[in-house]
Parts: structure tokens; sequence; C-alpha cells
């Protein structure tokens, strides 16, 4: 699962990262985010319901709906 | 009357909390354990402030999953007074008892002094001893206070009088939506808020004004029109 701020909240984090690269010379750079990165082993029937059960993690705790979005991978 | 203060591991103002209690609220202030599905009959709750699990996943995502708050979601929806202050307000927030989030400060530093406070809406039974309009000096610690929302939220929580508290200023401390301290839940038994009104309930620390808002709780557990 990748989370990362939801588009349009406030991303301090990303917006210093992306001024300690300009300042070391990294040119062209926008939209910088900083996220985070879960990874499980999961014991499922499908990839089917191993990522609607991931979703469910997501929603329910993994993710904050207000202030982040998500994206799963899976692969068996 | 018997008011709880939760505590969770990285808990760190349960103390103070606690203190600030037995210093304004003529009654008892016992400890609650987060592993315990049990208020002990309290009258009224606080969620103290603190780093909750190290703040791990989100600040607060953790301890909202922990066995007490199960009983402090059927309290604060029976009309239980809940308060959160700080680390208790990201923890409600992550609870959905309270809308929005917090996230980390937008300068990323942690932010630790006294600040201005302006009362806003004094309806609800935490507000009740303070006037509207009232500025107040209550010292905030925390890294990661910015009030987010939608615009649909933060226009609902202003037509609806549910912002509690704002900070004064041209910039708040931590970038929050409307400046944005404090918030009570639609009925107005829940506030959350960032600031430490229990470290403003002494002279000698330098400010009293967090002590009507303890007295307010007490007015109202008085009355009779708790629970």
């Amino acid at each position: 699962m990748r989370v990362v701020p939801r588009a349009g909240i406030l991303d301090p984090q990303g917006n210093a990262v992306a001024g300690a690269l300009g300042s070391l010379g990294f040119d062209g750079i926008s939209e910088v985010h900083v996220g985070r990165l879960i990874t499980l082993r999961l014991l499922a029937a499908s990839e089917a319901d191993a990522r609607e059960r991931a979703e469910a993690m997501c929603r329910r705790l993994l993710a904050n709906p207000v202030t982040e979005d998500f994206e799963i991978r899976v692969a068996s | 009357m018997k008011i709880g203060v939760v505590t969770f591991p990285g808990s760190n103002c349960d103390y103070d909390c606690l203190h600030a209690v037995e210093e304004t609220i003529g009654g008892q202030a016992i400890y609650l354990w987060h592993a315990e599905a049990d208020l002990q009959g309290s009258d009224a709750v606080f969620l103290p402030g603190g780093f909750s699990y190290g703040d791990y996943l989100r600040a607060g995502a953790i301890a909202r999953v922990s066995p007490i708050m199960e009983e402090v979601r059927a309290f604060a929806n029976a009309g239980g007074p809940v308060a959160g202050i700080c680390n208790g307000f990201q923890i409600l927030c992550e609870a959905g008892l309270l809308p929005g989030g917090l996230i980390r400060n937008r300068s990323l530093r942690f932010a630790s002094r006294s600040v201005r406070l302006r009362v806003e809406a004094t309806d609800s039974l935490w507000m009740s001893r303070y006037e509207a309009g009232q500025v107040l000096r209550v010292p905030i610690a925390h890294g990661e206070g910015c009030y987010v929302a939608d615009e649909a939220t933060l226009d609902e929580l202003e037509s609806s009088a549910r912002v509690a508290f704002r900070y004064m200023g041209e910039a708040s401390p931590n970038g929050s939506a409307r400046n944005i301290a404090g918030i009570v839940n639609e009925a107005g038994n829940v506030l959350g808020m960032m600031p430490h009104p229990e470290r403003a309930v002494d002279a000698l620390l330098g400010s009293t004004d967090g002590v009507p808002l303890f007295r307010a709780v007490e007015s109202h557990l008085n009355a009779g029109v708790g629970r």
C-alpha cells in the first residue's frame, strides 16, 4: 500500500524536500510529495480478495481518508 | 463527580490533566488505562496530550483502536462530555468523533510556546464559562497541529458555531485552516483542541485561562444534565 498526502492538501514535508532538491541544483522539480509504503504478506483466496482486504485496511487504519490517498499493489 | 483521564502508552500530559482537574473541579480524578474497556463510572473523560504509540503511522491512529476508545465512543454518542487535548484531539479526529484531521505543522517545526487564542462559539457545555471574543493565553506544544478539513466541513463548522477557539495574530502557529485551534462536535459534548488548557490553571505558571474550561464541565455535571 502506498499512502500519500491527498491532492490539494498542504504537504509541508514535500515542499521542504522540493526546496532541498532545488538547493542541490536539481531543477525543473514540482509537486514533491512524501508518503509512506506499507508492505505485508497476506494469506488470501485470490488476488481480488487480497485487494479487497487491503483496501479495507487502508480505509480503516493505514490511510486517513481526510488527509491521505492510497494505492494498492498486489503480487502473488 | 468522577472525572477520568485516559493514559495511552506515550501519553505525557495525563498527570498534568489529572492535576488540573483536581485543582479546578470539586470531585474525584482517576486514571483510565487504554487497554481496559472500562470508564469506571466517569462522568466526563479527558484524552490527554502526548505521543501515543510514538505517533506511529499517524498521530492518534493507533490509539483510536485501543479497547477504551470503544467505551469513549459509546459514552460520547450518549452525550457524555469528552475533551481531547493535543494528542487527544488527534485521537478524536482519527476516531471520527470530530471532523477533519491534523497534519504536520506548516513550518515543519515542533511549536512549543504560549499563544493567544480567541474564544469563538460558547454554546457548548465545554465553553459555557467563556465569553465570545475573550482573548486567552494558553501554551501549545505540538508538531502535528495543522488542522485540515474540506471547505464544506470548514463552512459547516463556522455556520453551526462549532469553532471553539482560534489562534490570534497574522499567522497561526501551525498553518491550521482558518486559524482553527479547537472545535466541538454537533451535539457540543465532544471538544478537541491543540492548545493545553491543563497547563494554564495556575498563576505561578503564567496563566489561569484554562480554568473556565474545567469549571464549565463541572457546572454541567452539577446541573445534572449529563448522562
